[in-house]
């Protein structure tokens, strides 16, 4: 009987063992899979905005993701979600597909944006308008600087649609 | 020390020390099978060995692939390709074997079904299978990414998606999977790590335990006959081989095995040599672009079925249901409630429900390759409606079978 608690105790201790040392390996792993800091480093991007045409989508590249900024036409129905520079209105949004993240193709002639993927389509202001994607295009961090605008960093435009709850 | 007789021949040699007669007598010569089945049961066999093709081939491009953003690509497509010496053999073997063995995956998996494999006391056996086409299945995804093409990044980037779980945006997970916020080299490394160590190891140790799950319970056979396979071994060993129900694997039911393999191993090299285009994608000779989507994507043919479950729904239930088309053939022993173990055939209602599903999976696999557009979406819809109407129906269509 002795022995056996004596046997039951060793196996407790080696249980308690291997269970710290499973969450030290867990965790381990969990930062060793984690984006490395080079790759988070390399998040900034400035585009100059002074050249753009209206009704011509530009993409630029932010973290390896495309970014659609499109000047607006006058008749293009203003939306909360627009990036004012200047006198200008700007749709600013990464160009993933809130569906499973295929990149959308602006029709200038019908002034949407339709993903192949799956069929689902997005205004000019990056509203999600026909399913399967379930909410309007993301809107990067953003800061207007002139006419300037600088991606990764948050200015205050940027803070305020993140208050209203409208950049993703 | 364990006495050891002098060895007369290298045989014995070994035998004293691995036993290999003890070895080769429990594992072939008398690792019974029974006479009445058809050809059909071959397919464990032709898998072993396609995946062995696999294996080999992959050492091969192994050699030369390089698993780096910039230059997988041009490793796969001219270096494999152009330079090495027969590297496009193995290229094509290597693509048209992956092809393949999901084909032969699926006749394996439909014969189980017919004739009512998974059932009482052969359940390991259905799910061992199960576990092990989940694998395959991460095996072939994963083995996609690497010649880092169009196909492979957008690929790569809408499955990768998936794991956000839909309106849970868990974006930090998919992150994490990703190692960046696109697939780029970290994921790419880590697929490569996963397609030729990870997947592989996990693949050898599920086909052990799926051998070691027939031991018990024995193959089923074409009857669902339940045989006295003890009786019926002794019947052969006394030499009444005429009337005993049983074979020998090695080396009777081997010549069959071998006979099939060798038929098709005409047709699969015959695919290698003449028609090794159908399991590469055109797209996939782009090389991956993050600022340009392909104008349509769609997966390789073996999971299109499961691919236009996702599709006609939106967001949310589309990720249920393509969970729920993963996971539910694993349940198939448990919601079969008949205790008959017999041909769909024999099986009444049953047998509809086979047929209804085979054709229902083939009908979805075709929708899933045409766009979603128009009647291609509502025929899709209906396929993915009657494929779940069919399980849930299982179990209440099988509750009262008559005894066969
Ligand atoms: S990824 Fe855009 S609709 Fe599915």
């Amino acid at each position: 009987m002795a022995e056996n608690s004596r046997r039951d105790f060793m196996g407790k201790v080696f249980g308690g063992w291997a269970a710290l040392g499973g969450l030290g390996v867990l965790y381990a792993a969990k930062k060793t899979w984690d984006p490395l800091p080079s790759v988070k480093a390399a998040g900034f991007t400035t585009v100059d905005l002074s050249a753009a045409e209206p009704n011509v989508l530009n993409i630029e590249k932010w973290r390896g993701k495309p970014i659609f900024i499109l000047k607006k036409t006058p008749d293009m129905e203003k939306s909360d979600r627009d990036v004012i520079v200047g006198k200008d209105r700007f749709m600013v949004a990464i160009g993933l597909c809130t569906h499973l993240g295929c990149i959308p193709a602006y029709r200038p002639d019908k002034k949407d944006f339709l993903c192949a993927c799956h069929g689902g389509m997005f205004d000019t202001s990056g509203d999600n308008i026909k399913p399967p994607p379930p909410s309007p295009l993301v809107i990067p961090p953003f800061k207007v600087d002139g006419t300037k605008l600088v991606l990764g960093e948050e200015g205050p435009q940027y803070k305020k649609m993140k208050e209203a709850g409208i950049t993703a | 020390m364990a006495h050891f007789e002098k060895a007369n021949s290298l045989h014995e040699w070994l035998d004293q020390r691995l036993a290999i007669d003890t070895l080769e007598r429990v594992l072939a010569k008398e690792y019974w099978i029974p006479k009445n089945i058809n050809f059909l049961w071959a397919m464990g066999m032709v898998l072993a060995f396609t995946f062995g093709i696999l294996l080999v081939s992959g050492i091969f491009l192994l050699m030369y692939y390089q698993p780096n953003v910039e230059l997988a690509f041009d490793s796969v497509n001219y270096t494999i390709m152009r330079e090495v010496e027969f590297g496009w053999l193995w290229r094509h073997v290597h693509a048209v074997a992956a092809s393949v063995v999901f084909l032969i995956i699926y006749i394996h998996m439909f014969t189980g079904i017919y004739y009512g494999s998974y059932k009482k006391g052969r359940e390991m056996i259905w799910i061992s299978g199960m576990l092990l086409f989940v694998t395959f299945s991460a095996e072939a995804f994963s083995g996609y990414m690497l010649p880092w093409g169009q196909m492979s990044y957008w690929a790569g980037m809408v499955i990768t998606n998936l794991f956000s779980l839909g309106s849970l945006e868990l974006n930090g997970l998919v992150e994490w999977i990703r190692g960046d916020y696109v697939p780029g080299q970290a994921f790419l490394d880590r697929f490569f790590m996963l397609h030729v160590l990870l997947l592989p190891l996990a693949i050898l140790g599920l086909i052990g335990l799926h051998f070691g799950t027939l031991r018990i319970p024995h193959v089923n056979n074409q009857d669902g006959e339940e045989i006295d396979f003890e009786a019926e071994a002794a019947k052969y060993k006394a030499g009444n081989k005429r009337e005993a129900k049983v074979i020998s694997f090695k080396p009777d039911f081997l010549s069959k095995d071998m006979f099939v393999l060798s038929v098709f191993l005409i047709f699969f090299f015959y695919l290698v040599f003449w028609h090794y285009s159908f399991a590469m994608d055109p797209i996939n000779f782009d090389p991956a672009d993050p600022m340009k989507t392909p104008p349509h994507i769609y997966p390789e043919w073996y999971f299109l079925w499961s691919y236009e479950i996702l599709r006609p729904f939106p967001k949310d239930p589309g990720l249920v249901a393509f969970g729920i088309a993963q996971v539910i053939f694993f349940l198939l022993p448990f919601l079969d409630r008949s205790p008959n173990v017999a041909p769909a055939a024999r099986r009444g209602k049953f047998n509809i429900w086979f047929w209804t599903m085979l054709v229902d999976v083939i009908v979805l696999t075709i929708m899933g390759k045409l766009p979603p557009e128009g009647i291609y979406s509502t025929i899709g819809l209906v396929a993915t409606i009657v494929f779940f109407a069919l399980w849930i129906s299982l179990p209440f269509i099988t509750k009262n079978e008559k005894a066969v």
